[in-house]
Order: C-alpha cells, then structure tokens, then sequence
C-alpha cells in the first residue's frame, strides 16, 4: 500500500477529493445495493426450492408406504 | 412462449471475472495514469466515471427498444424478458450517471443542478419518460398485453433517445463541456486511453449484471412452474408484477 501511495502524484485531495470520493462512493454503493437485493432475491428462490424438494420427497415417501401397505393377491 | 428457453447463467462467471478486471485497471488509469486537467484539475477524475454510466444509461434504452421490436415481431416473451431488464438496468445506470454529474456540477459549477444547460434537462427528461415504464406495465394485469404494450413503449422511448442526443448536439447554447466528438475531440492520448477503458468497464458491468438478472428472472420463472406442476395451480400463482412472469 505505501509503495502505490508512494507512485501517486501528488493530488489536490483537500478542495476536489471529497466530491471525487463522493462520486465514486455513490457508484459503489449503488452497486451493493443492487447486489444485494439480487442476493436477497436468490436465497429466496433457494429457499422456495429446497421447501419444494421436501415436499417431493415426503410424498414419495408417502407412496412407498401405501404401496407396502397394499395387500398383495 | 419460452421466457426461460436460454441459459442465462452460462459465461457469468467468466464475464463477471473480465468486469472486475477491466474496471480495476479503469480505476488504476484514472487514478494514477491519467494527467490533471489543465482546467478542471483533479475534479475532473468524476468524467471517467460519469461519462459511461450516463453513456450505457442511454444505450441501455436504446437496446431496450430494439430487443421490444424484436418481442414484437416474433411475440416470443423473452425478447420482452430482455427488454425488461436492459432497461431496468439502464435505470439504475441512469440514476448513478444523474447523481456523479450533480456531485461534479457542484464542485466545478458550484450548483448541483443548472436548468439552463440542454445536456442535463435532456437527459432527466429521458430519465422520468423511462420512469414511466414500470408503473406502465404494473398498470397491466394481463402478461400478453403487459409485454405488447410495453414493448410498444420501449420502442417509442428507444427512438428518442438518438433524436433528442442529435437536438442536444444542435444546441447552440450550452455550459456542457464537449470532449467527444466524431472528429475526434480534445482528449488527449492518456485521457482517452482511460476513458476508452472505463468505458469498456462500466459496459462490461452492464453485460455482468443484465446477465445476472437474466439468471434470476428465469430460474424464479423455472421455480413457479415447477410448482405448479407439484403443487398445483394455486402454488405456481403469480402476484402482478411489473416483471414479465
């Protein structure tokens, strides 16, 4: 890190830096945010999914049982 | 007919690899590459941020157009799907291209926003037409009419876009710097080279995360059917969504 501070020109940070930093911030806050909500979104439709799955799978057990309970002829 | 018939996630990881890339170097460039303008000093360093998201924001439109003609045409529900997003997209593009111009309007003009300058006006002007779009399709209960009337929208909003850059361009009266034009410009070699890849990054960024929407949109649609065919037709059931679904 002090050898890329060490390579920077010298920066007028105390007049422009806060509305440079602003700009850039805003950017990358604006991109959390949205990967956040699309995070939000994909552990719903994993949760949507794995309830789905165990659904599936209690019915198929639900069936085997019937099927062993039927008297065979 | 088929909103989920491509992969959407195929080359995700790849091209979001390839946006991470690209706009680290961008950031390297701006940062520690690119001279101070001789004018605008270190201020100026917002361009390389501002001038693509406003850029995508507008091809995104444009896109969006073009992607609801192709809806149109064929009436296949994934071109509306794309429409959707590109333009979804294009809006969030907007909104960050709206807010790093009034931070750099601020600090070079000393006001946050200047009515007078035809760039500015313009651009919110496209902005609050497309604002218009999702409340547009929320209005529509029924998916069919939903996508054929928003794509008639994208279509009409898509070619203003062009129109209203070429009227802007025409203005004679203006406080908005002119960098790039087709003769070249004023930007010098270093400045350009950045500029052309903050480009690439934010255009990279927009491919990654339209992909990704693309990604979620379908499975959410996979998912609902895949319920309904379990469960039922009441467990498939959508809500009214401004999304195609």
């Amino acid at each position: 890190m002090s050898a890329i501070l060490a390579v920077a020109p010298a920066l007028p940070l105390h007049k422009a830096g806060p509305y440079v930093a602003a700009a850039y911030i805003v950017f990358v806050v604006l991109l959390l945010v949205y990967l956040g909500i699309m995070g939000r979104r994909t552990s719903r439709t994993e949760r949507e999914l794995s309830a789905l799955r165990r659904e599936l799978e209690r019915r198929r057990v639900e069936s085997d049982s019937e099927r062993e309970q039927e008297p065979v002829l | 007919m088929g909103l989920i018939s491509d992969n959407y996630g195929r080359g995700l990881r790849v091209l979001a690899l390839a946006t991470i890339a690209t706009l680290a170097a961008a950031l390297s460039l701006v940062f520690f590459y690119a001279p101070l303008d001789a004018d605008q000093g270190f201020i100026q360093k917002i361009f390389y941020l501002h001038v693509p998201l406003a850029i995508m924001a507008l091809c995104g439109f444009v896109l969006g157009g073009l992607l609801a003609v192709a809806h149109l045409r064929t009436g296949d529900r994934k071109w509306d799907m794309r429409s959707y997003v590109a333009i979804h997209m294009a809006l969030i593009f907007g909104v960050g291209g709206l807010i790093t111009g009034s931070i750099w309007a601020k600090a070079s003009w000393g006001h946050w926003w200047v009515w007078e300058d035809p760039t500015l006006v313009s651009f919110l002007i496209v902005m609050l037409l497309f604002a218009t779009y999702q409340p547009l399709r929320f209005s529509i209960e029924d998916p069919e009419r939903q996508a054929r009337y928003a794509s008639v929208f994208a279509v009409v909003g898509g070619a203003f876009v062009p129109m209203n850059f070429i009227v802007v361009r025409l203005a004679q009266g203006f406080v908005h710097p002119r960098v790039l034009t087709l003769t070249g410009g004023n930007l010098p070699g270093s400045m350009r080279l950045t500029f052309t890849v903050s480009l690439t990054g934010i255009a990279l960024l927009y491919a990654t995360l339209c992909r990704l929407e693309l990604s979620a949109k379908s499975s959410r649609i996979q998912l609902r059917r895949l319920r309904r065919e379990v469960l039922g037709e009441a467990a498939g059931f959508a809500r009214r969504s401004a999304a195609p679904s």
